[in-house]
């Protein structure tokens, strides 16, 4: 391309600079302002008793307590039964197997299911869990559709955890005697538990934000659950009706609050760990 | 590698790989599923109806999808609109033209803020920025506009930091050859880094744009969703996702088929952007 007109390179260099400073300032202002808002509006919602005394009145009253219990048990139960799926798929893949076809399918099925949107699960989980199995909007359903819309985060995170136990180890380890099982059970694994671990707690962030997944199969029963079986509203979806039915600004306030925090700190927690077990280069 | 080829071992791995395919087996469930109750109500009112019908009254057999497949599109085009130049113009200054110190302090903070859910984003939106449009510009506010700013700040930090991670995967050498020609910073930014993260920066747009076509309780809270075709900016829209999420809680019979259609609808559309984004990595990782 040829302009009649052309800048100096440096003058050109000037103006790019400023125009990527203004950008970049509104980028990251806009995201600082989100969080202030939040904090700002909902810290002054916290107090203990918001905490532990369970919402009254649809939630115009009272605190948050049974969301919090429900948003609990829901992600237990999903990472109860995604943990086991998601080491086990990182160990065969890195341990058991050399890339392949196999290897090659597995990873696409994570890589799209990674990119399946939350609504999606949410249908699946009503058709298969309330409806086919019968568990009616339950935690039970609720944490099992969860489990699967976490399953690549922690497929993921363990390979990657996996990968960087140094290949001595294994080595010496079989150079002793030990099967293979033997060696990723008593050596790999303890090596790469940290890196597992930072993948379960982002999965643990993931699995309180969500709300499309979760409201049509955990439903929104405002009641503390009594068993795995009863219907339970966790903060997201109680906040999201909070906010969209428009029953208390202040109460929406102070859940978004708890909501972000809890998060950032599973966020502050996972990234440190990343930083210290895991490497740089393998965080995306 | 040891070859111990022992009955315990051969059952171990037997597992390990009954395991290591829930994932895709998970997948085809969620695919059979869906269209399984998305389809045969596809073949009932044909194709062509669902895809291009301008009409949504589920009470009268009239199932038309369009308004909401280019209430998807528009918002999520919106979406880049806001979230790209922002977002690949931050992943620039952080990584060639800021010290590193104030790199090294933002790129984190700009990921802990990825973990937002997109809940509050919506709820702020329905706060802030759906006043703000309709004192400014009228209309009801809640708008193809508000939806589209909405996930474009909500798309942001996940562009932002596949774009770092592109452009510092470019290596060093690449850039000491083009300031040891005499090219301004700018100058190797544009013509040397830039193309040669180039596939990396597609990926993270695309996975970016996935997500915002794929959001749901965020725009549900700012687009207004009426399901007619947005007449302007300012025009309220429903999208994909919407369509299913307001439905769902009491449709039944052929409108919850109808609404497991619009899913078949949405699935297809993000395992083609799916197919893309991994294209697009591979490329990178290739080089």
């Amino acid at each position: 391309m040829k302009k009649k007109f052309r800048l100096q390179p440096r003058a050109e260099q000037k103006i790019v600079q400023l125009l990527l400073y203004f950008l970049t300032s509104v980028a990251v202002l806009v995201l600082f302002f989100i969080l202030a808002v939040i904090l700002k509006n909902g810290l002054p919602q916290l107090s203990l008793e918001f905490l532990t005394k369970n919402p009254a009145h649809m939630g115009r009253e009272g605190g948050i307590f049974s969301t919090v219990v429900a948003t609990i048990y829901l992600t237990f139960i999903a990472l109860l039964v995604a943990t086991p799926l998601g080491v086990g798929t990182a160990i065969y893949l890195t341990e058991y197997t050399f890339e392949g076809t196999v290897t090659r399918i597995i990873r696409f099925g994570a890589e799209c299911l990674a990119g399946i949107p939350s609504i999606i699960f949410g249908l699946f989980g009503f058709i298969l869990f309330v409806n086919k199995l019968k568990f009616g909007w339950s935690i039970l359903s609720g944490g099992l559709t969860l489990a699967f819309m976490v399953l690549p985060t922690i497929i993921r995170t363990s390979e990657e955890a996996i990968k960087s136990v140094p290949a001595a180890y294994r080595l010496v380890s079989y150079s002793l005697g030990s099967t293979r099982w033997q060696t990723v059970t008593k050596v790999v694994l303890p090596s790469a538990a940290p890196g597992i671990v930072t993948g379960v707690i982002l999965s643990i962030g993931r699995s309180i934000g969500e709300t499309a997944a979760v409201i049509f199969t955990a439903g929104s029963a405002l009641h503390l659950p009594s068993s795995i079986f009863s219907s339970a509203r966790t903060m997201s979806v109680h906040f999201y009706i909070l906010a969209r039915e428009g029953i208390s600004m202040p109460k929406a306030y102070g859940t978004a609050a708890v909501l972000v925090i809890a998060i950032l700190l599973i966020n502050i927690i996972t990234y440190y760990l990343m930083g210290k077990y895991i490497g740089r280069s393998s965080r995306s | 590698m040891a070859r111990h080829k022992s009955g315990g071992d051969r059952l171990i791995r037997l597992s390990l790989l009954l395991v290591a395919l829930s994932a895709i087996s998970v997948l085809a469930i969620i695919t059979i599923f869906i269209f399984e109750q998305g389809l045969p109500i596809m073949a009932k009112y044909g194709l062509k109806n669902f895809l291009l019908g301008q009409d949504w009254f589920p009470s009268e057999q009239s199932f038309g999808l369009l308004p909401m497949i280019v209430g998807s599109l528009l918002v999520t085009l919106g979406a880049l609109v806001i979230g790209v130049p922002l977002g690949l113009a931050s992943a620039i200054f952080l990584t060639e033209f800021s010290n590193r110190r104030l790199s090294g302090f933002l790129k984190p903070v700009i990921e802990l803020l990825a973990g937002i859910p997109s809940v509050v984003y919506g709820f702020l939106g329905l706060m802030f920025l759906v006043p703000f449009i309709r004192k400014n510009f009228g209309g009801p506010g809640l708008s193809v506009l508000a939806a589209s700013i909405i996930l474009g700040i909500m798309i942001l930090p996940t562009i932002i930091s596949i774009a770092i991670d592109a452009i510092r995967a470019v290596p060093d050498s690449y850039r000491e050859g083009s300031i040891a020609l005499g090219a301004t910073r700018w100058q190797t930014v544009r013509m040397v880094v830039l193309p040669a993260a180039r596939s990396g920066l597609v990926a993270g747009i695309i996975l970016g744009m996935g997500r915002a076509i794929g959001e749901t309780m965020a725009v549900i809270m700012v687009a207004g969703n009426a399901a007619d075709l947005p007449g302007s900016l300012l025009a309220p829209v429903r999208t994909l996702t919407s369509n299913i999420a307001l439905e769902m809680a009491y449709a039944s019979g052929e409108h919850r088929q109808a609404l497991f259609a619009t899913g078949v609808i949405l699935f297809v559309i993000i395992m083609i952007l799916n197919f893309l984004a991994n294209l697009a990595a591979r490329k990178q990782f290739r080089k």
